[in-house]
């Protein structure tokens, strides 16, 4: 009897002690979180000491070390960022719901093995190397298919961000549509639609949620990415008026600029401004993906 | 009377575990906190346009002292110069001059840079070799780059639009041109910056309309001869003057070539131990030997001078 007690004590504190180990984990990582929005805010916030709120965000010219008149205007980056994401998602999406749709219905379990694993895969392709597959390969390629002098584009951005969205969009796609309950393509089977109707128009839209949810996840990867598009995308400043023309991102940017900068002068809190703007845009995306998700899981309980 | 041998012995024991642990603690403090006079590892940051000289400077050096350990690393002028003031490396190198802001920035750090020049560079605009053009003014190449020169036909070329290559605001190059050449006016937002020298020669070989600029250095392969698919524009001063190429040794000794500058390297104050030693071979006949068959161009007598003052 008093040895058991005594089992049992010891086993509880064992269990107490790793569940508070997990607790501490889980709020460590909300607290990295809120530091670094603190430590973003708090170091961004003084760049406006100087810098017109206005200007910032409605500006196209970004040019701080100006010998004229220093600029800070955040527009072209922003939409530059914003161009280069949607269209990687323009090429990737597609695909990877096609490659979902495939792997969940119509690939035989073992090629769901061998495929699901290579797929993995890309997403452990270092960026630097992505990038240097857009300078030697896609770049000049779009600069022949285009008869253009150079292929460091905004297209050459989204053609490298597609390849490493594609991964995130099909493995969480793919998890959706095989979350569909099976009595659904049944019961859509027995009234006499075929595989590809049910697909289609049972399967695809139950999944809906997750599917959308893949999407905002792929955005999430794509307009976070740095070194793919500071090397493939060339950098320039100006406007961008489609998908021929060279961009900076956001990230470029920051990538390009944090290295050189003086600490704690105006340039320097400035580009903590546009992290600032980059970490808002890039919780939103990931706030909403996971919102979206939620929802399936409830509608499909 | 057992009790106490043991307990002598327990003492015995603890005074001889406190004697190698107090040991080891010395040992490890020696080992870790080496006097600086005796410093044989150093780390040098900064100019694209230096870091292969730098690096071959510093092999040669290290073949000859065994036992030192040099590190170079690039990233830009600007980068090597916030990395001395924020104490992260023992020397800088850069290929423009510090700004009044850096020097402020240092002294309130209790950083007092002290400048060598190590090599002359001509700064060399190149255009791909298929690009008739063959010279261009100084005013010329300011107006391509500030983006008001947008076509190739208004300087005589193919009716082609420009396709701008430059540096990014890291570069001592950037700085450099934007002061002497672009007037201190600000650069076309159409110039696509690249990462490096390296990556503008690549790209102005690939690009039929492309013009870029670069240290002298770059423009040779590793036997010395000038790089296929890229053509080195004569530049002339002004209208009047005759045109002179960067390749041209004599040209730029007698300063006929318009854009030449000094490369830099500074250190924390006066330079000691193995910073120094490393300074002085670079200064050397010797060092610039290298610094000519790397090809860039040797130190003249004023600003050797110079670098001898601030060695002492």
């Amino acid at each position: 009897m008093h040895s058991i007690k005594k089992k049992g004590f010891g086993r509880d504190l064992k269990e107490s002690f790793i569940k508070n180990v997990f607790k501490i984990s889980g709020l460590l990582t909300i607290l990295t979180l809120l530091g670094i929005f603190a430590l973003l805010l708090y170091t961004a916030v003084p760049a406006f000491r100087e810098i017109d709120l206005k200007e910032f965000f409605t500006s196209t010219r970004w040019d701080p070390t100006s010998p004229e008149k220093p600029e800070y205007g955040l527009l072209s980056m922003l939409v530059s960022s914003l161009l280069v994401t949607a269209g990687a998602l323009l090429l990737a999406f597609p695909v990877g719901l096609a490659v979902a749709a495939y792997l969940s219905d119509v690939a035989k379990p073992k090629t769901r093995e061998i495929f699901k694993p290579i797929i993995e895969l890309l997403a452990a392709i270092p960026s630097v190397v992505i990038g240097f597959i857009g300078i030697t390969l896609i770049g000049p390629l779009i600069a022949r298919v285009f008869k253009m002098s150079h292929g460091l584009t905004a297209l050459n951005g989204s053609l490298l961000l597609a390849i490493m969205a594609l991964p995130t969009i099909i493995s969480i796609s793919e998890d959706a549509l095989r979350a569909v309950p099976q009595s659904y393509a049944e019961a859509s089977l027995a009234v006499g639609a075929n595989h590809w109707q049910t697909l289609i128009r049972v399967k695809i839209p139950a999944a809906k949620s997750g599917i959308i949810a893949a999407f905002m996840l792929g955005m999430g990867r794509a307009i976070g990415e740095t070194m793919t598009v500071l090397m493939a995308t060339g950098n320039a400043r100006s406007f961008p008026h489609g998908f021929l023309q060279s961009v900076r991102t956001l990230t470029a940017n920051i990538a390009i600029e944090l290295g050189e900068v003086p600490y704690f002068t105006t340039h320097y809190y400035a580009l903590f401004a546009l992290g600032l703007v980059l970490f808002v845009l890039t919780f939103i995306i990931n706030l909403t993906a996971d919102l979206i998700m939620e929802k399936q899981k409830r509608k499909l309980q | 009377m057992e009790k106490q041998t043991k307990n002598k012995n327990l003492k015995n024991r603890a005074a001889q575990f406190w004697k190698t642990g107090l040991l080891l603690l010395l040992t490890a403090i020696i080992l870790t906190v080496p006097l600086p006079a005796q410093k044989r590892m150093i780390q040098i940051k900064g100019s694209d346009t230096l870091v292969n000289l730098v690096q071959v400077l510093a092999e040669e050096y290290m073949a000859k002292n065994p036992g030192a350990a040099i590190a170079v690393l690039g990233g830009g002028s600007g980068t090597g110069i916030t990395a001395l003031i924020n104490g992260t490396c023992d020397l800088a190198d850069h290929s423009r001059e510090w700004k009044q802001k850096e020097l402020d920035l240092a002294y309130e750090k209790g950083v007092k840079p002290r400048i060598f020049a190590i090599a002359i560079d001509a700064l060399s605009i190149v255009v791909n070799e298929k690009n008739p053009i063959d010279i261009l003014t100084m005013a010329q190449v300011g107006s391509i780059f500030r983006g008001e020169i947008k076509n190739w036909k208004v300087l005589g070329g193919a009716d082609q639009k420009i396709s701008l290559y430059g540096r990014q605001s890291n570069s001592g190059t950037y700085a450099f041109l934007q002061e002497h050449v672009l007037n201190n006016k600000n650069y076309s937002p159409e110039v696509k910056e690249m990462n490096g020298n390296a990556q503008i020669i690549e790209a102005v070989t690939q690009d039929l309309s492309g013009i870029g600029y670069v240290g002298v250095g770059y423009l040779y392969d590793e036997n010395g001869n000038v790089r296929r698919g890229i053509k080195v524009l004569k530049i002339k001063k002004d209208e009047n003057a005759p045109a002179f190429s960067p390749l041209d040794k004599e040209a730029v000794y007698s300063a006929k070539y318009a854009i030449s500058r000094p490369l830099y390297q500074s250190t924390n104050g006066k330079p000691s131990g193995l910073a120094a030693d490393f300074i002085r071979f670079e200064l050397s006949p010797e060092g610039q030997a290298i610094v000519e068959k790397e090809g860039f161009f040797k130190i003249g007598q004023e600003l050797m001078e110079q670098n001898l003052k601030n060695l002492k």
